[in-house]
């Protein structure tokens, strides 16, 4: 049973008596243990689609359909408060921008172990110990010290170890995270998310990363799943995603990167034209306006998802697959 | 040589820090110490650096937006002094910035924001600016519908098109892009990417490119320096310097940028730089590296190594660093032409 399975999910966006689908049909699913990146450009729903799992979905925002469940738990069906138990319990999420994330008032180390002990039923000075493990797998110096300090004492780069050290704090399944190294520079990006991989691994937690940098799914994901637009359009093992994609979009996103292992004379193939706005839907394919391969039949009608040799896909017109998949 | 569009020599700014209720001068955070920079006509030369490092500040300096606190800027051999220089300077050397939407004026149309330096600096008679503009337009990949436009109807990569565009309506020799498409989509960035190379081509620009991404970098320039803590670290030609990186720092960027490939990306495990960058406003003794530095020896916390020669153009400041004098180890510190050289740019504009 897989630890989170996303299916069908369609959120909706209700504004001026009017309603628009954000999310079309998404589908997702983690075990234990397992990295999964989904990949996909601003507006794709990619963050839309962790916020629903963990139940954070603002309040113009609702599930249109699908299903979410955890644990083979549908989450739709828990109550409030089951779900704020399960939210930072066994579920935790780590954003973007540290500062959203902490609580500018509190010491680091009152943050730290308030979840801990409402969650883990532990006793301060226990909560405090566990702190001060915490900070120092996440590699924070000084941890006893750095527990009585506030968010603003901290570089960008530590605050979000602290922010992992609070995800990891209740011991949790699950870890969504969301651009979690975005907003920082390249060598601490490196730094922290070899720390988050590795510290998933070593627990057996499920690891949702969300994220547009191609270079960091190919580094730390076990699968990976396209979004363009609002939908899935393509997910599969990482390695072989990579090799042989069957969605124009994601040849497109791979053959838009400039690379560093390969000669400068390479050329860039960006694709054309830029996503469409979700307040003006496009019918058929969504991505059909900027595809090369785009036929009548991708103007007219959605592709429906597909899956072969363990790659889903929803094209039309996918590319061939390689013609011998080396064995797994 | 022929004379170089910037040249930049020695530059260092300094920013006050100041407390108590006197506002005394307490303290200084040194932006750039000592930075030397040539750029030849038509060249492109790429300033890499985590934040923090002085790249932006750098920039602005050689934009005269930021006054130097030491050393010269000369723009086609010549100081700019007299508010005759300035204007021209201003008219030859523009700049486009990260964060489009910020840069545009909200209540002009794309016509007007692009229009409008043509028509205060009556670059061209009244009754030609809308051509003037369609053209450029054109030049930049946007349809001449897109006039009408207001920024906030345009997505972020048309937005960009915009801002290059007003940038070359004044016909400029010299383009500073401050992290012109770190903040655009993967498939916009792309096409961005492209239409400044092509631009280049076409029009003989000369780029000062600032980015924090290696690879966009690499595609884009034909030299890189890399800077730490407000100094070139190193600083080469781009091919030889991502294949024989000879700072240690340079050879951590590029370990730290993972390829869009998970059979290399996964090939060799990454050790990461330990530690992040101390404080411009209390540098370390010694080579401002030397804290995270993985092979840093004693002398390295001692002296600051100056940039010395490695190979043909490419120039290290380390003291470990190879000498292309012969054998490793520790150079004699005499000071390193740089130089671009003018027949290998003449052969990159033509690739």
């Amino acid at each position: 049973m897989p630890l989170l399975e996303i299916e069908d999910l369609a959120i909706d966006l209700a504004r001026d008596g009017a309603r628009r689908r954000l999310v079309h049909g998404a589908s997702l699913s983690v075990e234990e243990g397992e990295t999964v990146a989904v990949v996909g450009e601003s507006g794709s729903g990619k963050s839309l689609t962790a916020l629903a799992a963990m139940g954070l979905l603002p309040e113009e925002l609702s599930i249109g359909a699908g299903r979410i469940r955890f644990e083979g738990r549908d989450l739709a069906e828990l109550t409030e408060e089951d779900r704020r138990i399960l939210r930072g319990g066994d579920m935790a999420m780590i954003f973007q921008e540290p500062m959203t994330a902490l609580n500018p008032v509190l010491s680091i180390g009152r943050q730290l172990t308030e979840g801990m002990r409402a969650k883990l039923g532990i006793s301060k000075s226990e909560a405090n110990a566990r702190a001060v493990e915490l900070l120092t797998q996440v590699g924070v110096t000084d941890p006893a010290r750095r527990l009585t300090q506030y968010p603003h004492e901290f570089s960008g780069g530590m605050r979000q170890r602290v922010v992992i050290a609070m995800a990891l704090a209740c011991r949790p399944k699950l870890i969504l995270a969301d651009e979690p190294t975005t907003a920082l520079d390249v060598t601490i990006q490196a730094q922290i998310l070899a720390l988050t991989a590795k510290l998933c691994r070593e627990n057996g937690v499920g690891l949702v990363l969300i994220t547009h940098n191609l270079g960091i799914v190919a580094r730390y994901a076990d699968r990976v799943c396209v979004m363009y637009a609002g939908g899935v359009v393509e997910a599969g093992e990482a390695r072989a995603l990579y090799r042989a994609p069957r969605h124009p979009y994601t040849r497109g996103l791979l053959d838009s990167v400039p690379r560093l292992d390969l000669d400068r004379s390479h050329g860039l193939h960006p694709i054309p034209g830029s996503p469409p706005d979700p307040m003006r839907p496009v019918p058929g394919c969504r991505f059909h306006p900027r595809c090369a391969r785009a036929e009548a039949r991708c103007r007219a009608e959605e592709p429906p998802a597909e899956v072969q040799d363990g790659r889903l896909f929803a094209c039309w017109r996918p590319l061939p697959a390689p013609v011998s998949e080396p064995a797994e | 040589m022929s004379l170089p569009l910037l040249e930049i020599a020695d530059l260092h700014v300094r920013f006050p820090i100041r407390s108590g209720i006197l506002r005394r001068e307490t303290g200084q955070v040194r932006a750039v110490s000592g930075v030397s920079l040539k750029i030849a006509r038509g060249e492109a030369l790429g300033l890499v650096g985590e934040s923090g490092c002085g790249k932006t500040t750098l920039a602005r300096a050689a934009l005269q937006l930021q006054p130097a606190s030491e050393g010269e800027i000369l723009f086609d051999g010549r100081h700019i002094k007299t508010r005759h220089d300035r204007s021209a300077f201003r008219r030859r050397v523009q700049a486009i910035f990260q964060d489009p939407f910020s840069s545009l004026n909200p209540r002009m149309t794309a016509g007007d924001i692009v229009g409008e330096p043509i028509r205060v600096h009556r670059l061209r008679p009244r009754r030609e600016v809308k051509k003037r503009v369609a053209e450029l337009m054109d030049l930049c990949g946007l349809p001449a519908r897109f006039m009408e436009l207001y920024p906030h109807e345009m997505s972020g990569g048309q937005r960009q098109r915009i801002g290059i565009a007003r940038a070359l309506a004044m016909e400029p020799e010299l383009i500073v892009c401050d992290e012109a498409v770190s903040a655009l989509d993967v498939s916009v960035q792309a096409q961005v990417i492209n239409l400044l190379a092509e631009l280049r081509r076409e029009l003989g620009l000369t780029y000062l490119f600032i980015g924090h991404d290696l690879s966009v970098v690499r595609y884009l320039c034909d030299r890189v320096a890399v800077m730490y803590l407000g100094r070139v670290v190193e600083q080469g030609p781009s091919d030889a310097l991502f294949a024989d990186p000879q700072h240690p720092y340079t050879r951590a960027l590029i370990d730290a940028a993972p390829e869009p490939d998970p059979e290399l990306a996964r090939a060799h495990e990454v050790i990461p730089l330990q530690g992040e960058a101390p404080s411009p406003a209390a540098p370390p003794p010694g080579c401002a590296f030397h804290p995270r530095c993985p092979i840093a020896v004693a002398r390295c916390s001692q002296e600051i190594p100056a940039l010395a020669p490695v190979g043909a153009g490419h120039g290290a400041a380390c003291w470990l660093a190879r000498s292309s004098t012969g054998g490793t180890g520790q150079h004699d510190g005499k000071p390193v032409d740089l130089s671009p050289n003018p027949a290998q740019v003449r052969q990159e504009m033509h690739r």
